[in-house]
């Protein structure tokens, strides 16, 4: 068993800050663990019983002394004193047992070592089988490495071990040596000439014992906590009780743990071998015996051994012995160690919540009288917290705990009668455990984290109802949405850790992300076309909705002029989003729908799809997705948050962006069938193409089929046809697609979703006026299903378009049942898709964070491992930070140039 | 004495990397802005550089490994034609990536990009010479049959003239390759593409006239025959570009695509540019071109796998990871085999992967677990050394609070 040792315990050196306010004790920080191999010396020192019974219980029900449920193991139960340390549960650690074994027994996972001892040194003297003078050279050399290269010393290592093993004459006392072969996990045959000999455990551990320190160095070994005799045991610890707790079954049955179960097997097949051994048995039966503990032992160290025995519960399911409760995810490194439980936290489905702030997060009633913050007293919040002990657990914003310094006692509140006398009887010093209430700092993380911006900090904001409320614009960072998501909320108690949150996990701090030097916060959908109908050339706005949009961002400077006087006064929306501009704000850049018939190229652009912000003033251009969306590298958002900072962007996310929710509440947006309602001529022109290029299938079919098709060069005639085939009909969608949009009205609602950038694309307008195309699965059309042909439909063997997966129809006028069933096919494969690949990039990352987690910058500036390796000697080779860079420039010398154009003509002015 | 503008320069130039501090003055120069709007960029510039440094502490490694992971769900899983290319498919997406960081022996799908001399682009002939130089050709890629009857030592090579036009190959080829074996005595009939192979009793023993496996072992022996080209290359596909030159549109041969890898030999041929061209096979690059080439094709694989998934990606983590991998002179795998393995920490190689051996050998062998990284202060309940957690100096928390009397 690996010991985990401590070598020195250091005393609490933990700055006062980072501990809670009214936790006094002394704690002890580990320094060092050094692991090692338990000697027999010290399990029996460290042994307060030994077990000699496999009976748990007498028939009152008592435990029996020397039995594995002996209360030397440790108290346990309510009210029980411990033996040993005289203490309640509460107290007591548990202390460990043993099992004298009536014969040695090899551990299942140092048999390895063993291995190599043994074929190393000598089976008489016990010296590495090495000549002298090369083993005082080889021993200078490990010394020298042992500490600087440790992987080279282990490379020496392994040669050492083949050198020694090769030598069959011992060249220290002359003795012949004999080829050991060793059977995973636990046997070893001595290759003698008068046969393969078994070695039993008790020759092995005598071999063992012969061997020097020195000696042993030279293999790898720490002959100080590693003799190799130790690693045959000859005595087993056994864990306290605490480690292998029984419960209580509802009809007051005990129930025991898998551990308890597997040293019962033990202890019975001990006891009947000490009674075989006494009782002077025939070798080879005592041996049988011997075998059958040896199995039970290395079961009970792993279940898991590549041997045929296995412990079973009454034959069926195996045990969960030690190993395998370290073992994998649930195990206790990746389960418990890696991952910890916690407290002050909260779980529940998320709601969309467009007029909270994007820092903010709305947190039920509910949730802040049961999560809580403790809070020391001092003169100047000594009231404040009076009143909430005065508002008792139930009320909000009430407490729930107080702690009395001077009596050092906590009083909870629940059971309190008089809120009054304890809110009185407050005093500095004294801690209040209180509610959570608005402004505090909350922790909101949504799985799977797969990046830092999985876990934000919020400030909270506490309201009715049974859900978090979220801001839409920090959507994309969590990647949420709220067709059921729930999300994870933890409250930091410590004042470092509220500060550190406050001043590093806020929400504004991460709105550009680290991955690409963008922004990641922004808006999507809805806030993209009602940007895009805001500041669209043709809006003009009355007073009152003047009124309504600045109202909703909460504008409070001087009501702007209008833009038109007569016949009435007249604001473009232009003009109203330039009010929450910084002033000296200088930005050029093409909208999204800067494209096809409305693409220009710079300022000089008609279509308005130009962005131009000078002075503060959007002079030209719509807000659109590459104004104001998410993860639009260089945008506007982008712009403000690097030049103006994360507060000033955080303060238009919060103003400006309500506007174009608003807008949509005043126009309306939404989607109707006549908006992919194709007119008859275009219809005729559809299928006037589908008859063009079915005629062009069929001509490449039957080109195929009379052997006239030209292969690619390497590949087949068959491929050839396919790729052709696919070609041609991706065309023809690509076409029938052309025909549709140019049909419809480029100004209805959802050509401006796609136009803009809100939802959807020409490709899914195609798709619904015109036609699905071609259904593909692995890039091949659909060929699989019955023999020859996908579905009974068609005639076997069939290479038309229809009976490979080409869909016509299209989703206004309705699929024919095939083409569902082609449109289900190819629509699986994604979903396949998808479930394999979260796997396979979750491992990858898994892997890539567990190799890069120690990589951090110095103050030198390079890049440094845990063990102070310089892996770059300046991060990045310029030392920049991507999250602040310019899409992954250092430096943006055009912005400086324009900015520059602009705040110099002013001054020559 | 200097104006304000050179002074400002003199500055940048002392901190701004080189690329924007060139970038800075070219652009400079071409603004026609006033000298003061000038001193102005270049101060601001200065500014704005320093403004984005990386902060002491910042967990840059973390950082990396998830701007790389956090996208792999929006990557494909499917293999692709390469640009261009519909010869064959190349593995790219997510598969390539985990290749990439698994650093494999040997790519899924092993490329080499060979580049031509400039002078040769417009050569079509020393072109496809090179690539037929470049395929690895042996007998059996260029015959119909051979053709033999048990208790006779006569073999008939029938010749495919098509494949051996193809692949370049003449009839001497292939004679001096028989001949070079010394099988026997060979006789040739041009006329019909046939050769007559009388395999000598030193090969083929008449004992064994009767025995089917000794004669399928000639044959296998001269099938396997190499006539020519580069061990390791299966097909070598030639690029074709247009090209204006001189206002004159021309078909330009520029690159090799081959289907197969072994870049030392192709670096070794004339006609090839050796500056340019490149395999995917990472190792291969390590051992051909050293450790600091192997460093840049990591990222440069990465980035175009990225890129073609359409993801963006800062190349200063692909940097940290290509580093991570190389710095040790070696080129090291991202896992149990690789970087984690050789983390000092017990606890960090146990809660990665095969927990139970890693704790069984610290046993054995006396490690002690020292809790310098991340991993195991986070199980330890300690303080993680990086960020905030860095900072070792504290100032001991003293009450600033005034007791009111």
């Amino acid at each position: 068993m690996a010991a985990v040792r401590r070598t020195e315990a250091r005393r609490e050196v933990l700055p006062a800050a980072a501990r809670p306010a009214y936790r006094t004790e002394e704690r002890y920080i580990v320094d060092a663990i050094h692991f090692g191999v338990l000697s027999p010396t010290e399990i029996r020192k460290i042994a307060k019983v030994t077990l000699v019974t496999y009976t748990l219980y007498d028939a009152d029900g008592s435990p029996v002394p020397g039995g594995p449920r002996d209360p030397h193991f440790g108290a346990l139960e309510p009210g029980e004193i411990c033996p040993v340390c005289g203490n309640t549960r509460n107290d007591c650690p548990g202390h460990f047992g043993k099992i004298d074994l009536a014969r040695p027994v090899i551990h299942p996972h140092y048999s390895e070592f063993i291995r190599d001892v043994l074929q190393t040194t000598c089976r008489a003297c016990g010296r590495l089988r090495i000549p002298p003078e090369r083993l005082r050279y080889l021993r200078s050399v490990h010394e020298r490495l042992k500490t600087r290269w440790p992987k080279l010393a282990r490379a020496l290592e392994a040669q050492v071990k083949e050198e020694a093993s090769k030598r069959m004459e011992c060249p220290h006392c002359g003795a012949r040596q004999f080829k050991i072969k060793f059977v995973k996990p636990l046997h070893f045959y001595e290759d003698r000439p008068e046969g393969e000999i078994l070695l039993t455990p008790t020759e092995i551990r005598g071999r063992l014992e012969n061997t020097i320190d020195e000696d042993l160095e030279l293999l790898g070994l720490d002959p100080k906590r590693a003799r190799p005799e130790w690693m045959v045991l000859t005595v087993l610890p056994v864990p306290p009780l605490s480690v292998r707790p029984s419960i209580t079954l509802e009809t007051a049955m005990r129930s025991e743990d898998d551990l308890t179960h597997a040293l019962i097997d033990i202890v019975k097949r001990n006891e009947k071998l000490k009674r075989e051994i006494q009782s002077n048995s025939p070798e080879s039966v005592i041996e049988s015996y011997w075998f059958l503990l040896q199995y039970s032992i290395a079961a009970y160290i792993d279940n898991e051994l590549n041997i045929p025995f296995v412990l079973t519960q009454r034959r069926k399911r195996p045990l969960k012995t030690l190993a395998m409760r370290l073992r994998g995810k649930e195990g206790r490194f990746r389960g418990n160690l890696s991952g910890k439980r916690v407290n002050f936290s909260a779980r529940t489905v998320i709601s969309p919540d467009p007029l909270i702030g994007i820092n903010e997060v709305g947190v039920p009633i509910e949730i802040a009288k049961i999560l809580t913050v403790p809070v020391v007293v001092t003169p100047y919040n000594i009231d404040e917290l009076r009143r909430y002990v005065m508002n008792g657990p139930d009320k909000w914003p009430g407490a729930t705990h107080v702690y009395k310094k001077r009596q050092n006692v906590k009083i909870d509140l629940k059971y309190q009668r008089d809120l009054k006398s304890v809110a009185e009887s407050l005093e500095p010093g004294d801690v209040v455990e209180r509610h959570l209430i608005n402004g505090d700092i909350v922790l909101f993380n949504r799985q799977p984290s797969l990046h830092r911006m999985s876990i934000m900090g919020h400030i909270v904001r506490v309201m009715p109802g049974k859900t978090f409320r979220l801001n839409l614009l920090v959507c994309p960072p969590y990647n949420a949405d709220f067709d059921g998501d729930e999300m994870n909320l933890h409250v930091p108690r410590l004042e470092e850790a509220r500060a550190e949150a406050r001043e590093l996990l806020l929400v504004e701090k991460h709105i550009l992300t680290p991955r690409y030097g963008g922004p990641i916060i922004g808006g999507r959908q809805d806030y993209i076309s009602g940007a895009y109908l805001l500041t669209v050339k043709t809006a003009y706005f009355t007073k009152e909705e003047v009124q309504r949009l600045l109202a909703i961002a909460g504008y409070e400077g001087d009501f702007p002029e209008p833009a038109i006087l007569k016949p009435k006064p007249l604001w473009t929306g232009k003009q109203l989003v330039s009010l929450f501009l910084p002033k000296d704000m200088v930005y050029k850049g093409k909208a999204k729908i800067n494209a096809g018939a409305l693409a220009c190229d710079g300022p000089e652009c008609f279509n308005d799809s130009y962005i131009v912000i000078r002075e503060g003033r959007l002079l030209e251009g719509v807000f659109d997705k590459n104004a104001i969306g998410a993860e639009q590298p260089m945008n506007v958002i982008h712009y403000i948050a690097r030049v103006y900072g994360h507060s000033k962007a955080r303060e238009i996310l919060d103003t400006m962006y309500k506007m174009f929710i608003r807008m949509l509440e005043i126009r309306g947006l939404t989607m109707a069938y006549s908006d992919i309602e194709v007119s008859d001529e275009a219809k005729k022109q559809i299928s006037e193409l589908v008859e063009q290029y079915r005629k062009e299938v069929e001509r490449l079919i039957q080109d195929y089929k009379e052997g006239r098709l030209e292969p690619m060069p390497g590949r087949t005639v068959e491929e050839t046809l396919e790729m052709r085939i696919i070609e041609v009909l991706n065309k023809l969608r690509d076409e029938a697609g052309k025909v549709a949009v140019s049909d419809l009205d480029p100004f209805n609602d959802v050509f401006i979703m796609a136009r803009t950038g809100a939802r959807g694309s020409d490709l899914n307008i195609a798709q619904m006026a015109a036609m699905l195309g071609q259904q593909t699965v692995r890039g091949k059309r659909i060929h699989r299903g019955l023999r020859n042909r996908p579905l009974p439909h068609f005639k076997p063997g069939d290479l038309g378009p229809e009976a490979r997966g080409f869909i016509k129809g299209n989703f206004r006028d309705g699929l024919d049942p095939t083409e569902v069933f082609m449109h289900a096919v190819a629509g699986r494969e994604g979903l396949v898709d998808t479930a394999v690949k979260t796997s396979q990039s979750g491992y990858m990352q898994r892997r890539l964070i567990n190799a890069l987690v120690d990589l951090y910058v110095d103050y030198d500036g390079t890049v440094k491992d845990a063990s102070g390796n310089i892996i770059q000697f300046k991060y990045g080779e310029d030392g920049i930070d991507p999250m602040l860079s310019y899409h992954g420039k250092a430096v943006d010398v055009d912005l400086l140039i324009e900015r520059a154009k602009v705040l110099f003509r002013e001054e020559s002015k | 004495m200097a104006s304000r503008l050179e002074e400002a320069l003199k500055k940048a130039r002392e901190v701004l990397p080189p690329k924007v501090y060139e970038e800075l003055v070219e652009k400079l120069e071409a603004s026609g802005l006033s000298e003061d709007a000038k001193v102005w960029v270049v101060e601001e510039a200065v500014k704005d550089y320093v403004r984005g440094m990386v902060q002491p502490g910042e967990a840059v490694g973390t950082v990396a490994a998830q701007s790389i992971g956090e996208p792999g769900t929006q990557m494909t899983l499917r293999t692709f034609h390469y640009a261009g290319v519909i010869e064959f498919d190349v593995t790219l997406g997510l598969p390539r990536l985990i290749e990439i960081v698994d650093a494999r022996k040997e790519p899924s799908t092993p490329i080499m990009k060979v580049y031509i001399a400039p002078e040769l682009w417009f050569n079509e002939e020393k072109v496809k010479e090179i690539a037929r130089r470049l395929e690895y050709t042996i007998i059996e890629n260029v015959i119909e049959d051979i053709e033999y009857e048990l208790g006779s030592n006569l073999f008939i090579i029938k010749l495919d003239p098509e494949m051996m036009a193809d692949k370049g190959v003449t009839i001497d080829m292939v004679v001096g390759a028989l001949k070079k074996a010394k099988l026997g005595e060979i006789e040739i009939d041009e006329e019909n593409n046939t050769i007559y192979l009388t395999v000598s009793e030193k090969h083929l023993r008449p004992i064994d006239y009767g025995n089917p496996a000794a004669y399928r072992a000639i044959e296998n022996k001269i099938r396997r025959l190499y006539l020519k080209g580069v061990k390791g290359v299966r097909r070598a596909i030639i690029q074709v570009e247009e090209v204006e030159v001189n206002g004159e549109k021309k078909k330009a041969f520029k690159t090799i695509i081959t289907d197969g890898t072994n870049l030392e030999e192709a670096l070794r041929m004339r006609g090839v540019d050796h500056t340019k061209t490149i395999s995917n096979n990472i190792h291969e690059i390590a051992r051909v071109l050293g450790i600091e080439a192997a460093r840049n094709a990591i990222i440069n694989e990465m980035k175009e796998v990225l890129e073609q998934s359409g993801l963006d990606v800062d190349v200063r983590h692909l940097m940290l990871v290509a580093d991570l991998m190389t710095w040790t002179g070696r080129v090291r795998q991202i896992g149990r085999l690789g970087v984690v393995g050789d983390k000092e920490s017990v606890f960090a190689r146990a809660a990665f992967e095969i927990t139970t051996k890693n704790l069984f050998e610290a046993a054995a062998r006396g490690e002690v677990e020292e809790f310098k990284g991340v991993t195991e202060t986070v199980i330890a309940g300690l303080v993680a050394p990086v960020g905030t957690g860095l900072i070792m100096v504290g100032a001991p928390a003293r009450p600033a609070i005034r007791r009111e009397s």
